[in-house]
């Protein structure tokens, strides 16, 4: 007893390891919070845990669900669809931010009006942004179809959310039109930062506004806008509350990504198991473009003469 | 021939003039200096003649081309600032060649221009760096570097060394001197040290609240100051400006009443600018009042003086010795210096023919300005 607590006050006493003591509850919170769902999960992915029968959680069936999902062409086409929704939806939320922030950045008068404004489509729920969208696309009630054949463009009403490519596109937008601001306000940041006087020595050294835009501005921004990327893609990969809102996924798997599949292979198959390793699978696709964008991030910063 | 030429420039911020119709004629070749304090409208006056700032009326020429309307890529100039403006993602050879890459030059000619400007100006070494990785001295060079390559019809300068330690200040500032020698191009250039404005110019144009207060050689501006402001600008230690009264008794030639009693004739050369009873403030530069002995004796006329030191400041070679007149406070040239205990009393020479004298309402010049 004494010999214990001696050891305890002299560890208390001892320098080196005073801040993990002090860290000690933190850690504790994470490992309780993280570390342990995560092996959990981890482990339920080499079973065919079921919620309904719970002793399927102790049988061991090794990489059988890996195997089974990546002979799954479901399951490729959602992978597929989801790194085509990433990259389009970041690709036009860049050039639109990027457009936005250089609009916003010569307004003189009403830019704070109009930067809080910008920032009006984040600040409503997904589930929301996917029923607006989810009505404004109908192609029965609809007011974008009304609006067409109003206006006569067309006759017949457009399966908005049921053809394969328009309901992606229908998806696309709303994704876009929620999460553009955010590209708008970081790129904005890196505007505000830029230092003038490069912009007043191209001028004088021969530049056209597109010259300076092109040599001087976007060198300058592309470390935000990198930023900005890495953020959306941890967003997009992860897409769906709007998908689910808006189709469902389907019709017929046609609007799958991975989290709505993931989402029905765990809850509405009960086929947890497998649903973690598709998860697991999900989550190595966000760490790869974490990756992707932080070196870029890092190239870009040494670009522009800082240390990384 | 690039003459630069100014005229009736006006410039507005709003309702806020900064700059009221100031006249300036820039000769070929020719190295003038803007100076003056800081407000007084110099950049803004370098900045309209750049181009990045618009003129709100008047008219400048650079050339035979009025340039108003002309963006600043059109203006065949090159603009050294104050903080460099380099571009920080490019290397040294990136930013010297810059201008040349967007004037669709080919790469053997920017090499070959680069390659010249940077042996002119010792950054051989460094073309592969980048700004980050540079001295204040270094950067200071490749933005002199960037502006010597598109060989321009003017430099402007906008206060290039102030960002510079005092050494590396003097040393870039011989090196500006050589390089206008070299290259032979047009410069306007912009300061608030009248030292560099003194040692680089052909000319100096000095401004004050948004008016040109005299335009002159620094000879000129030095021995002929147009008012007060110009004498206390131009020169250091600034020349001391006391107040005093003539006195001048019919046929005499009369003398300036100062505080405590003490009496100086009238200057033969300004006894007939001057009338009796007349308030003036009397201009007297350290190098024309030093204690006996310790000062340049010439020929010309001297008036005794005795003053107390209150504080000196040694240089070396000189010391400033800083004395009163009643209120106001003096400062006097020692050559020769021996330590000066305080509070010494001291015999001084005052070099009469050289003291300047202004209207006390004006603080005009009572010679009237060398220019008209
Ligand atoms: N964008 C602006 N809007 C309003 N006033 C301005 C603006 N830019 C400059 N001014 C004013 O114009 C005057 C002249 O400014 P300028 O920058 O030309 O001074 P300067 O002589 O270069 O001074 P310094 O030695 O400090 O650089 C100042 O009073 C300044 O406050
Ligand atoms: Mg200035």
């Amino acid at each position: 007893m004494t010999t214990i607590s001696l050891k305890f006050s002299s560890a208390i006493q001892s320098k080196k390891s005073m801040p993990y003591l002090l860290i000690l509850p933190a850690i504790i919170v994470i490992l309780g919070v993280v570390l342990v769902p995560l092996l959990f999960s981890f482990y339920t992915s080499f079973t065919p845990f079921k919620l309904t029968k719970p002793d399927s959680l102790f049988v061991f069936i090794g990489f059988k669900n890996y195997i089974r999902i990546f002979s799954d062409m479901a399951f490729w086409e959602a992978f597929g669809r989801t790194v085509l929704f990433l990259a389009v939806v970041i690709n036009l939320e860049f050039l639109l931010g990027l457009g936005i922030a250089l609009m916003i950045n010569k307004i003189t008068h009403g830019q704070r009006v109009l930067r809080t404004i910008m920032m009006f489509p984040m600040m409503f729920s997904p589930i929301l942004v996917g029923f607006q969208f989810k009505f404004i696309f109908n192609d029965n009630i609809g007011i974008l179809n009304n609006a067409l054949q109003s206006l006569g463009v067309t006759d017949q009403a457009i399966a908005w959310l049921v053809d394969r490519w328009l309901a992606f596109g229908a998806i696309s937008f709303a994704e876009i039109w929620m999460s553009t601001s955010i590209f708008a306000i970081l790129l904005l940041a890196g505007l505000f930062s830029m230092p003038q006087e490069p912009l007043e020595a191209a001028q004088v050294d021969g530049c056209n506004s597109w010259q300076i835009f092109k040599h001087i501005t976007l060198p300058f921004i592309m470390p935000f806008a990198f930023i900005a990327m890495t953020i959306r893609s941890l967003d997009v990969a992860r897409a769906y509350d709007i998908v689910d809102v808006m189709t469902g996924g389907g019709p017929a798997g046609r609007t799958e990504l991975l989290w709505t599949m993931i989402a029905r292979t765990g809850f509405d198959n009960a086929n947890m198991g497998r649903a973690n390793a598709m998860a697991y699978v999900s989550i190595i696709l966000s760490i790869l473009f974490t990756y992707y964008f932080f070196r870029k991030i890092i190239a870009a910063r040494k670009a522009m003469g800082g240390d990384a | 021939m690039t003459k630069v030429t100014l005229k009736n420039i006006v410039k507005k911020y709003g309702n806020l003039e900064v700059v009221h119709s100031i006249n300036i004629d820039i000769a070929h070749n020719e190295f003038i200096v803007l100076v003056g304090p800081s407000g007084c409208g110099k950049s803004t006056t370098l900045r309209m003649v750049a181009g990045l700032e618009d003129i709100t009326s008047g008219e400048i020429k650079i050339g035979d081309r009025v340039v108003n309307d002309l963006a600043p890529r059109d203006r065949n100039i090159s603009m050294i600032f104050q903080n460099y403006a380099l571009y920080p993602h490019m290397s040294v050879r990136e930013n010297l060649g810059f201008g040349l890459k967007i004037a669709k030059h080919t790469e053997a000619v920017i090499t070959e221009r680069v390659d010249e400007a940077a042996e002119m100006l010792g950054l051989n070494e460094l073309l592969e760096r980048r700004p980050a990785e540079l001295s204040g001295g270094q950067r200071q060079r490749v933005a002199m570097g960037r502006a010597i390559v598109r060989n321009p019809d003017v430099f402007l300068f906008d206060e290039p060394l102030s960002n510079l330690d005092a050494k590396l200040r003097v040393q870039m500032r011989t090196e500006i001197k050589k390089l206008h020698k070299r290259v032979k191009n047009t410069i306007i250039y912009v300061t608030h040290d009248q030292v560099e404005a003194m040692t680089l110019a052909d000319r100096i144009v000095i401004m004050r609240d948004g008016f040109i207060e005299q335009i002159g050689t620094p000879l000129d501006v030095f021995n002929f100051p147009t008012n007060v402001f110009v004498a206390s600008f131009i020169g250091s230690p600034p020349m001391n400006l006391i107040e005093a009264t003539v006195d001048i008794k019919a046929g005499q030639r009369g003398n300036l009443l100062f505080p405590e009693d003490i009496v100086i004739p009238v200057p033969e050369r300004l006894k007939n600018a001057v009338k009796h009873g007349q308030k003036v403030v009397v201009g007297i530069r350290a190098d024309d009042l030093t204690p006996v002995n310790h000062g340049i004796d010439d020929a010309s006329e001297k008036a005794d003086l005795n003053l107390t030191v209150h504080i000196s400041e040694p240089l070396g070679t000189e010391t400033i010795l800083f004395c009163s007149i009643g209120e106001q406070e003096i400062q006097c040239k020692m050559l020769n210096p021996y330590p000066v205990a305080a509070d010494e009393k001291m015999k001084f020479k005052l070099a009469i023919d050289k003291i300047h004298l202004f209207d006390h309402a004006s603080g005009n010049n009572l010679l009237g300005s060398l220019n008209g």
